[in-house]
């Protein structure tokens, strides 16, 4: 395995991820254009997106409120101060020539990242990682060459024009694990914090991987590659490990690193030479003209930290240390914020927080699908607080829970009524059970004898006969406390 | 075609004048002379008439008319208008058409003016003569041997010959004012941010401003009135409330101000346009002005600085005319960037192809430093000076260029030389502040001469007052004689 061989190797790798990540904002990032995914190739366009001769842009104040947003949460501080940079090259899916970025002077910078890695062998205590964050910038998407109809490539410029940010990582990751669990945790704040939906597949969150390797124990970095567009964790931790081993063997064999371009290849799990960096472009940075310098005051940018929810990182931890979950349980409800708040919601409800978490993660999870920012719960938090809270009153029991829960999945029903409309409801009446437990021990003397002869395990018989008598509704407790009385045990 | 801008709109709005007429006197007149001056590259017939008999309704509706009644305003060509085509001079916008209106257009339309056509320019407004046209020369209705200055070349000629009553030009170093001193009108350069640039093909974002030609300064102060404000749609117009200014040239000049820069009357400046702009200042001081010398002393740095900054923007603007959404596109095989090349080559003149690879060059890795941000250093030094001068001034007063109309062809192989014939209007887009020329007198061959009238960012007021000064001393007049 590549990570056993590095762990043996006298070098170490050097990793800095820049990921850029679609905000979430309902239009472009400089006209009013809709983001929606999925249009008709070219339907959401607009003079600005489609770089008409004199179309200006204008910033749209939302995509700055949440590209701040993203910043604080990844520890970034501020700047009053900052401007858009023209990055200018020909391409296609660029229709201006140039794209609206920023450049020497971002928004904010100076932020880190902090990551539980497992460490090897597994079970050994997590490692945890301080990835700094050398800068988040505001920029704007491009739109998409599609080369697989017909002779032509055409351009969907649906996407052109859609905000991102890019987050640019120190480089501070040592291996592809560190790597993909940056990218975990980063993408996990984005989608908690609602500025992103988290889709690498989509594209809406995507990263590129720069990746060199030195001696351990050397100060000077080593010449990198580039890897660009990986389009899952897994192919993250993959493409880079491979990468680290393809430099270690070609510096091993007295070879160099040649400073490049190297893509991913999925079928052969390697990394090829898309470009060198000899023909890599001049972007010829200026500042944009066509928009004033972007200016936060101190009262903005406070207002931004005060609404940003809690990160998922100090839930965990509160979920643990103040709900008194399992570290396990912590972990698995705060893989989402639809989850977290469906699960905090119904233990603020039901009291009793490791009950509601142990069905949530017994029942509900199996239901519950995940995309992006959205997830599709079968029902509410105040459906299971009262759920649970039949349970607790001896109404139904906990098999019959499962059996309400199948039902009210989907639904706005209230569980009281479910249970009442199928006749579910356990029978707690003390008279009615002895009435019943009288006709069982009547109508089975010798059953009844033998218990009373010491013959315990019988019991079970009877229990059952009272059960079906009462189709399975008797509070079963009170079925064996009336037993074992009326037999005098 | 004696009548002027304001004469026009209120005999419009009076019901004393049909727009229909106006319309149909304004197509005789670019039927009798374009094919001489060129002015004009697409007249729009059939729409001018179309917006001359709405006006005529509304009224007859009884309905209140705007401040540009029947007023036909022709637009440069770099000017977007919906159903028109828009090349900006260039081969390659051949057949472009826009899909939608600029914000002056649109204004223009809202205050019941009329669109006669799109006139002819110095390709992407990059050139001082309308010599850079792709679709040939714009000739000077004084003289058809002369050129009639740029880059807003057909927009000045169709005003200097009375072919419309006002015209639409944008100015990034002179493009209005320098034409406007050659062909004998009223151009104005309004403050950067005046007037929203959404719908302007631009040639250097940071110091293209939209302005008016007209016949007269009143009718200059009402377009100019009519196109201000802000706009949502350029991030960089202005949130100032827009003045009176045609109020403003009812104003007495008395107590007024006024610099004189020796800088702008150094080595290069004809003797008789000195003359002239010193007798202008001279009558100014007459109606009770205070000349005062003032320095402008980098202005020896402004067209270097002018031609690093204006070419490393328009080097990026220019990008989008790679063949592939509009345009002209040539494909010499299927091969990307032969396209691109092919389609540029072609689509390109030598002047707009120079600047190009000047603002390439000066943003350049290892050359920013030295070039762009040493320029945009000097730009603020330039803008200095004149926070400075007006200190102790109200306005500047200055030759607007330093000649009168040159023959075509005389410079035309000489970029330097035509360089300097902005010289004294490079500045004052430099510190994007405001300027007008306004004609003060003739030269030889009854060539006319211009007056710059500078004054600090959002003063277009002091401005008028001083011009419309200016013109009660020169009436305008035009090669017809009238």
């Amino acid at each position: 395995m590549i990570h056993r061989q590095m762990m043996n190797s006298q070098f170490e790798a050097v990793i800095g991820l820049e990921v850029h990540a679609q905000l979430l904002t309902k239009s472009k990032a400089f006209c009013s254009c809709s983001t929606a995914f999925g249009a008709q190739p070219n339907t959401q366009v607009c003079p600005v997106c489609l770089g008409l001769p004199g179309a200006l842009p204008v910033l749209n104040a939302e995509a700055v409120r949440m590209a701040v947003s993203a910043a604080l949460a990844v520890n970034c501080s501020i700047q009053k101060n900052s401007r858009f940079a023209r990055k200018n090259y020909f391409y296609p899916d660029l229709p201006k020539g140039y794209q609206i970025s920023q450049f020497d002077e971002p928004f904010s910078q100076n932020g880190h990242l902090d990551i539980e890695v497992q460490s090897v062998p597994v079970g050994s205590p997590r490692r945890h990682v301080r990835a700094r964050i050398q800068r988040v910038h505001m920029e704007e998407d491009a739109g998409k060459n599609l080369h697989d109809r017909g002779d032509d490539s055409i351009v969907d410029l649906n996407r052109s024009g859609t905000a991102l940010i890019e987050i640019v990582g120190e480089p501070d990751l040592r291996s592809g694990l560190e790597a993909a669990e940056y990218l975990r945790t980063l993408r996990e704040i984005l989608v908690f914090i609602g500025v992103n939906d988290g889709n690498l597949e989509e594209g809406s969150f995507r990263c590129d991987a720069n990746v060199s390797i030195r001696p351990i124990g050397a100060s000077k970095f080593g010449t990198r590659t580039e890897l660009k567009n990986i389009n899952s964790f897994r192919f993250v931790q993959k493409a880079i490990d491979y990468e680290i081993a393809r430099q270690e063997s070609v510096i091993k064999s007295g070879g160099t690193i040649v400073m490049e371009t190297r893509g991913w290849d999925e079928k052969s799990g390697e990394t090829f030479s898309m470009r060198s960096k000899e023909e890599a472009h001049d972007y010829r940075y200026f500042p944009e003209p066509d928009l004033p310098a972007l200016v936060l005051e101190d009262a903005y940018i406070s207002q931004i930290r005060d609404a940003l929810p809690e990160l998922p990182q100090a839930k965990r931890e509160r979920f643990a240390n103040d709900l008194k979950l399992p570290a396990n349980a912590a972990q698995v409800l705060t893989q989402h914020p639809a989850i977290a708040s469906l699960f905090e919601r119904a233990a603020e409800l039901h009291g009793d927080a490791l009950r509601v978490a142990n069905f949530v993660q017994g029942e509900v999870l199996r239901d519950t699908t995940t995309r992006g920012l959205h997830a599709e719960i079968p029902l509410t938090s105040e459906q299971i607080a009262d759920l649970l809270k039949l349970v607790d009153a001896g109404t139904i029991s906990g098999k019959q829970a499962k059996e309400v829960y199948a039902k009210l999945r989907g639904t706005d029903a209230r569980a009281d009524e479910i249970v009442r409309s199928s006749g579910m409801a356990q029978v707690s009446d003390a008279g009615l059970i002895d009435d019943v437990v009288r006709r069982v021990l009547e109508a089975n003397p010798k059953q009844a004898e033998a218990v009373k002869n010491g013959k315990t395990g019988v019991i079970g018989f009877l229990v059952g006969q009272v059960m079906k008598e009462m189709k399975g509704s008797a509070n079963p407790a009170m079925v064996n406390e009336a037993l074992q009385r009326l037999l005098g045990l | 075609m004696k009548m002027s801008v304001v004469e026009i709109a209120e005999k419009v709005r009076k019901g004393s004048l049909r727009a229909v007429d106006v319309a149909n006197e304004t197509l005789k007149q670019i039927e009798a002379q374009n094919s001489s001056i060129h002015a004009f590259l697409h007249v729009d017939a059939k729409g001018l008439l179309e917006q001359a008999a709405a006006v005529d309704a509304k009224r007859d509706r009884g309905e209140a008319l705007g401040p540009l009644a029947g007023v036909p305003v022709a637009l440069k060509d770099a000017l977007c208008a919906k159903g028109m085509p828009a090349t900006s001079g260039s081969k390659i916008l051949e057949g472009y058409v826009p899909l939608y209106d600029a914000t002056v257009v649109a204004k223009l339309r809202a205050a019941d003016a009329l669109l006669p056509g799109k006139t002819n320019m110095d390709e992407f407004a990059m050139g001082s003569s309308g010599e850079n046209s792709a679709y040939g020369p714009i000739k000077n209705p004084w003289d058809t041997a002369r050129t009639p200055g740029g880059s807003s070349s057909g927009s000045a000629a169709s005003v200097a010959g009375r072919m419309t009553y006002a015209a639409l030009g944008t100015d990034t170093g002179g493009s209005i004012r320098q034409p406007a001193s050659l062909s004998g009108i009223v151009g104005v350069k309004p403050t950067y941010g005046r007037v929203s640039r959404y719908g302007a093909i631009a040639f250097a974002s940071s110091l293209d401003q939209i302005g008016p030609f007209a016949s007269d300064v009143r009718g200059a102060a009402r377009i100019l009135r009519t196109i201000s404000g802000h706009d949502p749609h350029d991030a960089t117009s202005l949130n100032a409330p827009v003045e009176n200014f045609e109020a403003a040239c009812e104003k007495s000049p008395r107590g007024l101000r006024i610099g004189v820069p020796e800088e702008y009357f150094a080595a290069g400046l004809s003797k008789e346009v000195r003359a002239s702009v010193e007798k202008a200042i001279a009558r100014l001081e007459s109606d009770g002005c205070t000349i005062k010398k003032v320095h402008l002393p980098h202005t020896k740095y402004a067209v270097a600085t002018y031609y690093v900054i204006a070419t490393a923007e328009a080097s990026s603007n220019l990008a989008r005319y790679d063949g592939v959404r509009y345009g002209l596109r040539v494909e010499p095989n299927r091969d990307l960037k032969a396209m691109y090349g092919a389609t540029r080559d072609a689509g390109f003149g030598a002047e707009v192809k120079r600047r190009i690879l000047l603002g390439t060059f000066v943003l350049s890795a290892g050359y920013y430093d030295a070039y762009y941000l040493k320029a945009q250093k000097v730009r603020t030094l330039i803008r200095r000076d004149f926070d400075n001068a007006f200190n102790e001034v109200d306005a500047i007063c200055s030759p607007t260029a330093p000649t009168t109309a040159f023959r075509i062809g005389e410079k035309s192989d000489d970029p330097l030389a035509m360089y300097l014939s902005d010289i004294y209007t490079l500045p004052a887009s430099l510190a994007g502040i405001c300027g007008i020329s306004v004609p003060c007198g003739m030269g030889a061959g009854n060539l006319p001469i211009g007056l710059q009238i500078i004054a600090p960012a959002l003063r277009e007021e002091t401005m008028f007052t001083l011009a419309a000064a200016c013109e009660t001393h020169c009436p305008p007049v035009s090669p017809s004689g009238s």
